[in-house]
């Protein structure tokens, strides 16, 4: 599933979001039924918990031509499974240090939580990091590593 | 020091303490190599000093060892931390081993020209004599007085890592493009690894791949985000996993930056406990999330 960028000069920012089943996932079905719009540049992933979610998925998504994406889940206690999204952030204090150190842009990786009741928090939030990726462009140097060899 | 450990290995052999011990001898190609010695008439063979570069500990949980029946190993101060992980993360038992420490006042690089100088990593080493061993050869004479971050920021794989860190992102990317350019997915730094003991590797994983197994870029970057990660709290420093890359890739940068983190944020530091929980796979409620709207 490549994500091509469109071929004429308009840029439009692809954006990975892995999210939680039980809080962003709801979250961002709330900012839907409440007719909350939010730009269309976002592909949600559904995962059962933050603390599920695999380093190598966020490699995956560059890999596939994203130029950004989205970590979010429950507030910290509000966890469906108690400690996951503890978890996960401790996972991603020490990530995000080894993609820093690796040149990886860090702007371009987002961690929020985002409640089941946060419907609007999900369309600020998105928003909010599509206009910063459109700012930042795409996200070339992961994308050439595909073609240079 | 070199006799009281051939006297030691003899020993436990001749005692049927062990069937073999895991030590440093020469090896066919001239250098020094890992040995296993199972008759107490060749501990004789079983070398110490300053080219005992390799950490033998990933040798305890190959299977292919492990038929050899119990064992004692030979381990400097760096090895001896990892015994103590694999000890935490349940891959060993107390008595499955018979520890021998040795007193170490460095390893040399014998890889450049020249004379051989102190190896990148034993420079910011300060705490050479074994601890958490069942024998110690040798005493603390070796010990230095341990360093302050300052002090230890300007050595060894310290002030390598200060000097990336110091160039701008895209330094960095173009820096480690170009190094893991070299990679030929050999797993050297896999194998020697003393902590990657998972009976199948993820990259061996064929449904789904996860990782392209080619030694393209794509291939190469996850394969060493991957490898470096997993470490993540859990690497001892004891770079055997640069030392055994063909390619001369400096693969303990990147252990060594998540050791930093882990020491900073978490004052964890991996192997110097015996009985600590692992850095991920436990938690704290006060955790520092000031990147997570």
């Amino acid at each position: 599933m490549a994500l091509e960028n469109n071929t004429d000069n308009h840029f439009e920012p692809k954006i990975i979001a892995f999210v939680c089943n039980w809080c962003t996932y709801l979250g961002a079905d709330l900012a839907g039924t409440n007719r909350l719009e939010y730009p269309a540049n976002i592909r949600i992933i559904r995962l059962p918990c933050t603390g599920r979610i695999d380093f190598n998925l966020i490699v995956k998504a560059f890999e596939v031509g994203a130029d950004a994406v989205l970590v979010s889940g429950c507030h910290p206690g509000d966890c469906h499974y108690t400690a996951g999204n503890y978890h996960a952030r401790r996972r991603w204090i020490l990530f995000r240090e080894l993609l820093n150190t690796l040149g990886i842009d860090t702007r371009r990786i987002h961690f929020s939580w985002i409640s089941a009741a946060e419907g609007a928090k999900f369309q600020k939030f998105v928003t909010k990091i599509v206009e910063d990726t459109r700012a930042l462009g795409p996200y070339t140097d992961y994308k050439q590593l595909m073609i240079d060899n | 020091m070199e006799k009281q450990l051939r006297e030691t290995a003899k020993k436990l052999l001749q005692e049927g303490t062990v069937q073999v011990v895991i030590g440093y001898g020469r090896v066919e190609t001239g250098g020094i190599g890992a040995i296993f010695v199972t008759n107490p008439d060749n501990a004789d063979n079983l070398v110490w000093n300053q080219e005992c570069s390799q950490n033998l500990v990933t040798y305890l949980t190959r299977k292919e060892i492990r038929k050899l029946g119990k064992a004692a190993i030979v381990v400097k101060a760096c090895d001896a931390r990892a015994v103590v992980v694999l000890k935490n993360e349940s891959q060993l038992e107390n008595n499955d081993v018979v520890v021998i420490g040795v007193a170490c006042p460095g390893i040399l690089n014998h890889r450049g020209s020249g004379d051989p100088v102190l190896q990148a990593r034993c420079e910011t080493c300060t705490e050479r004599l074994p601890k958490n061993v069942d024998f110690v050869i040798g005493d603390e004479s070796v010990n230095l007085p341990p360093l302050s971050v300052e002090q230890r920021s300007r050595k060894g794989n310290y002030a390598k890592l200060a000097k990336l860190m110091a160039m701008t992102q895209e330094e960095r990317f173009r820096f480690w493009k170009d190094e893991f350019s070299r990679c030929i997915r050999c797993y050297a730094c896999r194998q020697s690894c003393p902590l990657c003991y998972c009976n199948q590797c993820v990259v061996d994983k064929n449904r789904p791949v996860r990782i392209d197994t080619s030694a393209t870029l794509k291939g190469n970057f996850a394969w060493n985000i991957l490898r470096a990660f997993h470490l993540a709290g859990r690497c001892i420093g004891c770079g055997a996993c640069s030392e055994a890359c063909p390619a001369g890739i400096e693969l303990d940068l990147l252990n060594l930056t998540l050791s930093q983190v882990s020491e900073l944020e978490f004052h964890h530091f991996s192997g110097q406990e015996p009985g600590t929980a692992p850095l991920i796979g436990t938690y704290s409620e006060g955790d520092k999330e000031d990147f997570i709207q």
